[in-house]
């Protein structure tokens, strides 16, 4: 947009997920997603007087698994504080939080943009606390109804500096966290069910300018598209405003996915004031080095690192092994590819991540629900790389397997799809084509060598597209040549 | 640091507590008594002194990830003034 040119976005984003715990982070509730309403909600998530909660281990474990992943510090010694506010879905008037001694402190993430090149984005903190339950607003009579399964539900808000700058950062960022915790295992990172939920604070200033403009902070982004839209239609609204000479005013925005636009929740003014204090029910959460230790231990290879082998172990791009890192259950699907075909793995990452990833894509499929295995993608690859067919051919082969045929060198056959590697055939019909086109021939040896493609093209008619395109370059050059 | 009559309705208003406008000052004066107190504390010399998060010297025991919470919807609805369809019913408040 030209409006964006003279203007830099600064972007934080604040990232919810809630953590994978069998039970609830202060009670022994589960947390299991879609059960009937208030069916895991027990007396400690309801607030009942007389209750008292009591920390998930796993909980913990999660949060410094994660602290850990980002580089972090992980606090020895962090605590619990009372968030308050009034709201229905939130039954003891207060949530349970962190606030001035977060379980993870300072980290950073890197995240790999378009062009391959890799930029640091700063973690603030990240911290425990409890879900809020949930308000349905529709129509009980004129009242709202209230399901508290989610109350209690083990959260990490991972807080990020504001080193974002344009909404495909802020994008890639989540992606990149998204990865992580999916790799980590803490989180199923479901944003259409709310595991993962994302707020952007945003201002623009112009470039060159070094003071910050005044944040909005945009609530209810959750999905990719919607952080990217909602952050491109929030800055270009502060541009406007700006430019109209009116000042930016520090408030909550609430984003309207169908209207694709923000709007104003709540001012600073009227905003919440939360007066945190330590809650008196939880001690200190203290953990030592020897427990940090084990943690760091249990850490499965992660993306970053992960990525940085692929590049040296196969030879890929930054980009490819980016991609092909993306998720846990990608990458184990590649290196299982590469060690069918047993070479090439350029080549099969080209076939995973380009053709495979098209279909993949067009049906909004994960890899682990392809209708494609790795097994036949292999040996569709095999039959590429011993000259049998040829990449277009390749690509008729997938379409049939990933509607439902079987086997590759059985599509092959029904197709005609093998090339034409006998060498008098194609000797046969390369003498056709450069008897066809004498002038041709004249202009090429006389030095027009950019006509070598037309005829590599004849011949390719000539056969019906069946010639392979390898031997039928060595075979033209040689006549043509000599 | 002294406490107003607006101070004192923001306050009431955060606690979601109805105080009468004649007790205003009353509690005003309260208020800040507490507060004189405190400012009274801020001049012993703490830089030395860790902040405590909790009057007891210990740390949080941690709970096993398990499930041990059965369903005991009927049970607590039963002392809400009005539930439908499992959820419970108040009134209407959209932010």
């Amino acid at each position: 947009m030209d409006l964006m040119k003279d203007w830099e976005l600064v972007i934080g984003l604040e990232v919810h997920i809630q953590l994978a715990t069998n039970s609830k982070i202060f009670s022994g509730a589960a947390t299991a997603f879609g059960a009937e309403p208030n069916t895991q909600a027990c007396a400690v998530d309801l607030g009942m007087p007389g209750v008292l909660p009591v920390l998930n281990k796993e909980a913990v474990r999660m949060a410094v698994q994660f602290g850990l992943a980002v580089d972090a510090e992980v606090n020895r010694k962090s605590v619990f504080a009372r968030k308050n506010y009034f709201y229905p879905d939130l039954p003891k008037g207060y949530q349970i939080s962190q606030f001035e001694l977060p379980i993870v402190g300072r980290g950073h993430v890197d995240i790999v943009q378009k062009d391959g090149t890799i930029k640091r984005v700063g973690v603030t903190r990240a911290h425990l606390e409890e879900d809020a339950g949930k308000s349905l607003h529709e129509d009980f009579h004129g009242m709202s109804g209230i399901d508290l399964n989610r109350a209690s539900t083990p959260l990490l808000e991972i807080v990020s500096e504001p080193d974002l700058r344009s909404a495909e950062e802020a994008v890639a960022y989540l992606k990149t966290i998204h990865g992580l915790v999916r790799y980590l295992e803490i989180c199923d990172g479901n944003m259409a069910e709310g595991s993962m939920r994302c707020d952007a604070n945003v201002s623009v200033r112009r470039r060159g300018e070094e003071k910050f403009g005044t944040r909005c902070e945009i609530k209810n982004v959750n999905s990719f598209r919607f952080v990217e839209k909602a952050i491109n239609y929030e800055a270009e609204r502060q541009i406007r405003e700006i430019l109209a000479g009116n000042s930016i005013r520090q408030e909550t925005r609430l984003y309207d996915s169908t209207k694709n636009e923000t709007r104003s929740m709540r001012s600073k003014e009227e905003a919440n004031d939360y007066r945190y204090f330590p809650d008196p029910d939880l001690l200190p959460l203290v953990i030592d080095d020897e427990y940090i230790a084990g943690v760091k231990a249990g850490l499965p290879e992660l993306p970053a690192a992960k990525r940085e082998r692929f590049i040296g172990q196969y030879g890929l791009s930054n980009y490819d092994a980016t991609v092909l890192t993306g998720s846990k259950e990608l990458a184990a699907a590649y290196e299982t590819l590469v060690g069918l075909v047993g070479k090439e793995p350029k080549i099969c990452a080209n076939w995973l991540s380009q053709e495979l990833a098209g279909y993949l894509n067009k049906e909004n499929l994960e890899i682990t629900e392809s209708k494609v295995s790795m097994e036949q993608l292999a040996a569709l690859v095999g039959r590429i790389l011993d000259g049998t067919i040829s990449g277009r051919g390749g690509k008729e082969v997938l379409e049939a397997l990933w509607a439902g045929e079987a086997e590759v060198d059985g599509i092959i056959e029904a197709k005609g799809l093998k090339q034409m590697s006998d060498t008098g055939a194609l000797e046969a019909i390369i003498d056709q084509v450069l008897a066809g086109a004498t002038a041709q021939v004249e202009q090429y040896r006389g030095g027009k060598t950019g006509l070598f493609g037309f005829f590599v093209g004849q011949v390719m008619k000539l056969s019906k597209g069946q010639a392979n395109p390898g031997q039928v370059n060595d075979i033209l050059k040689k006549k043509l040549e000599g | 640091m002294s406490l107003g009559s607006e101070e004192v309705k923001k306050i009431a208003h955060l606690a979601r507590i109805a105080i009468d406008d004649a007790n205003i000052p009353a509690y005003a004066t309260n208020l800040n008594n507490i507060l004189a107190l405190v400012e009274q504390m801020n001049a012993v010399d703490t830089s030395s002194v860790e902040p405590m998060a909790h009057p007891l010297n210990v740390s949080q025991r941690l709970r096993e990830d398990r499930v041990t919470e059965p369903n005991q919807r009927e049970l607590f609805q039963g002392l809400a003034p009005k539930t439908e369809a499992g959820l419970y019913l108040v009134p209407k408040v959209i932010e």
